[in-house]
């Protein structure tokens, strides 16, 4: 009888999420076209990967991408977990307005904020004119379109980090902090070696969280700079959709898809090794 | 030399060295708070003005005159863009796929929970062990698979395929866990048919996980854009947030892109509104993820 009630999910699991898992993986032993043929070529996709260049970039770009991404937004999410925590003024209404761009899409912040960091028109610029300052094509520069799309999800997702990390904040004993207040410890001091260490469990949660989202960015590329200018904003997901239904190479795109899945594994794998061992 | 006078002088000796710093403290965090609220709201703000300006001139800082706004960009983009069919196919891809989630999900959870089934452990973990797997991994596969189906550019293959929710069937489960056992049991003992005791007794107790579930699914539907964008590939079966994206790749003059923008996000501010304690909350307590 619980099988009953567990089939329609069990049969939605097996055809949508199992068989695409083990598809996957022989996909890309194969070169798998788009007409449907296709021949078993052992590791060739996996061969070619290693000596491709524009694999090579976009492995880069993603690395380099969340490099920026993690440090910022766990930052703006602690900074703002820590001011929302400190002060109880408005403390809802704040919290509200902080998570406010957390519920709109990915596409939605690459839109707006497209327009922002526009050179001709865009509001940044409009600002940084009356300090005459620029203009700047923020997104037309290698060096500064992965730093201001950093900026865009970041703004778009801190949100989330931010609540979880509200809570952890809000977790830490008071009678620490009152018996390192009685024994002199400043605001600093107190932050810096009680709260923090508290924390870090929660901390290591939203860093592992936001990096492996980080590794998964494509959206805010799509629709922000099309993965340029010359591919400097060209992640490994980016690759795998172009590969996949640009130039319909499907095995290959399956080959890109799984070393996305094993850069996940290992950063989750750390994450259990290093939390695992604070218990 | 001029280092040496930027030096300040030796501090004399300060009485209550704590008590200064902490009204600073009081004086500059709330301002700090508010400044911080101020810049995350801009880019919001920003986009309903250029939405309402008027469409010639520059759009900053004309944009910032109230007498000249207009609601001309949304009539036009409304007009000559799909947005309407759209914004049906987002809410069908939402709303659908909340009501089978939940319905699914509950089931599921309800036997994982209560039932005792061969393979119940395993079955269980493989669910679980999906969540590892992100969802670009296996995008290809499941669009091969749709293809198979002849689902691509159809709401079947839009929707079906996003119904199979890990954390959906988890977290009802871990609330069914919690629920006494003599409740189920006396419903048996009566001889209570089994699809009545679902629906008798355990949607009515799951009723509070249902909507922040809900939630969850609908913003996760509303605002997903990498499925939609590869299964509906003609303009009638796109939804808001890819037309949004095609949108901003012609020829469209920014107001009316950002008039479009602000319509995409009315039901997510709806949602949020009326809500939002619900979302606040069970992140805060489950970690769920939107």
């Amino acid at each position: 009888m619980g099988l009953l009630f567990v089939a329609p999910m069990l049969v939605l699991f097996l055809l949508f999420r199992f068989l695409p898992a083990i598809g996957a993986f022989f996909l890309s032993l194969t070169d798998y076209r788009i007409s449907g043929k296709w021949d078993f070529i052992a590791l060739d996709n996996y061969t070619r990967l290693l000596s491709d260049k524009v694999f090579h970039e976009a492995l880069l770009v993603t690395i380099t991408y969340t490099v920026i991404f993690v440090p910022l937004t766990v930052l703006l999410s602690l900074g703002t977990a820590v001011l929302l925590h400190q002060v109880v003024w408005k403390r809802g209404f704040f919290r509200g307005v902080f998570f406010l761009p957390y519920v709109t899409s990915i596409v939605l912040a690459a839109v707006i904020w497209k327009w922002i960091y526009d050179a001709q028109d865009g509001l940044l610029n409009s600002v940084l004119g009356l300090v005459s300052i620029g203009p700047i094509d923020f997104l037309s520069q290698s060096s500064t379109v992965l730093p201001s799309i950093a900026v865009t999800s970041a703004w778009k997702g801190f949100g989330y980090s931010m609540l979880i990390l509200l809570a952890g904040l809000q977790a830490v004993p008071k009678s620490y902090l009152e018996a390192a207040m009685i024994d002199g410890a400043g605001t600093w001091q107190r932050f810096r070696y009680v709260t923090l260490p508290q924390l870090r469990p929660v901390l290591f949660f939203v860093l592992v969280i936001e990096t492996i989202g980080a590794f998964q960015v494509f959206d805010a590329m799509y629709v922000m700079t099309g993965g340029g200018p010359v591919r400097s904003s060209y992640s490994l997901v980016y690759f795998l959709y172009d590969s996949g239904f640009k130039y319909f190479d499907f095995g290959y795109a399956s080959a890109i898809g799984l070393v996305l899945f094993l850069i996940v594994l290992i950063v989750s794998l750390v994450q259990r090794r290093l939390v695992g061992r604070d218990d | 030399m001029a280092q040496v006078l930027d030096r300040p002088p030796v501090r004399p000796v300060v009485e209550t060295p704590t008590a200064g710093r902490r009204t600073a403290g009081r004086l500059t965090l709330p301002t700090l708070l508010a400044l911080t609220a101020i810049v995350t709201i801009v880019p919001f703000a920003a986009m309903v003005l250029v939405a309402f300006a008027p469409p010639s001139g520059r759009t900053f800082p004309d944009a910032l005159n109230p007498a000249n706004f207009t609601l001309e960009n949304f009539s036009k983009v409304l007009s000559s863009s799909d947005i309407p069919r759209w914004t049906v196919n987002s809410l069908l891809y939402s709303l659908v796929s909340v009501a089978c989630v939940l319905l699914f999900a509950s089931m599921a959870g309800y036997a994982f929970a209560k039932k005792k089934f061969p393979g119940r452990e395993i079955m269980f973990w493989a669910f679980l062990a999906t969540l590892m797997v992100p969802f670009q991994a296996t995008l290809i596969p499941s669009y091969i698979l749709v293809a198979k189906l002849d689902w691509v550019d159809s709401y079947w293959g839009l929707i079906v395929p996003t119904l199979a929710n890990s954390q959906a069937v988890f977290l009802m489960r871990q609330f069914i866990m919690q629920l006494p056992d003599e409740l189920f049991e006396a419903a048996e003992i009566d001889g209570a048919p089994e699809w009545r005791i679902f629906t008798m007794i355990v949607l009515p107790l799951v009723r509070p996980v249902l909507a922040t579930l809900g939630i969850f699914v609908f913003l996760w539907h509303w605002n997903d854009f990498l499925w939609p964008l590869v299964i509906g590939q003609s303009g009638q079966m796109q939804t808001l947030t890819v037309g949004l994206a095609t949108l901003q790749t012609q020829a469209v003059p920014i107001n009316q892109v950002m008039a479009g923008a602000t319509i995409t996000v009315v039901p997510s501010l709806l949602v949020f509104g009326l809500l939002q304690r619900y979302l606040t909350d069970s992140i805060a307590m489950s970690g769920l993820k939107a």
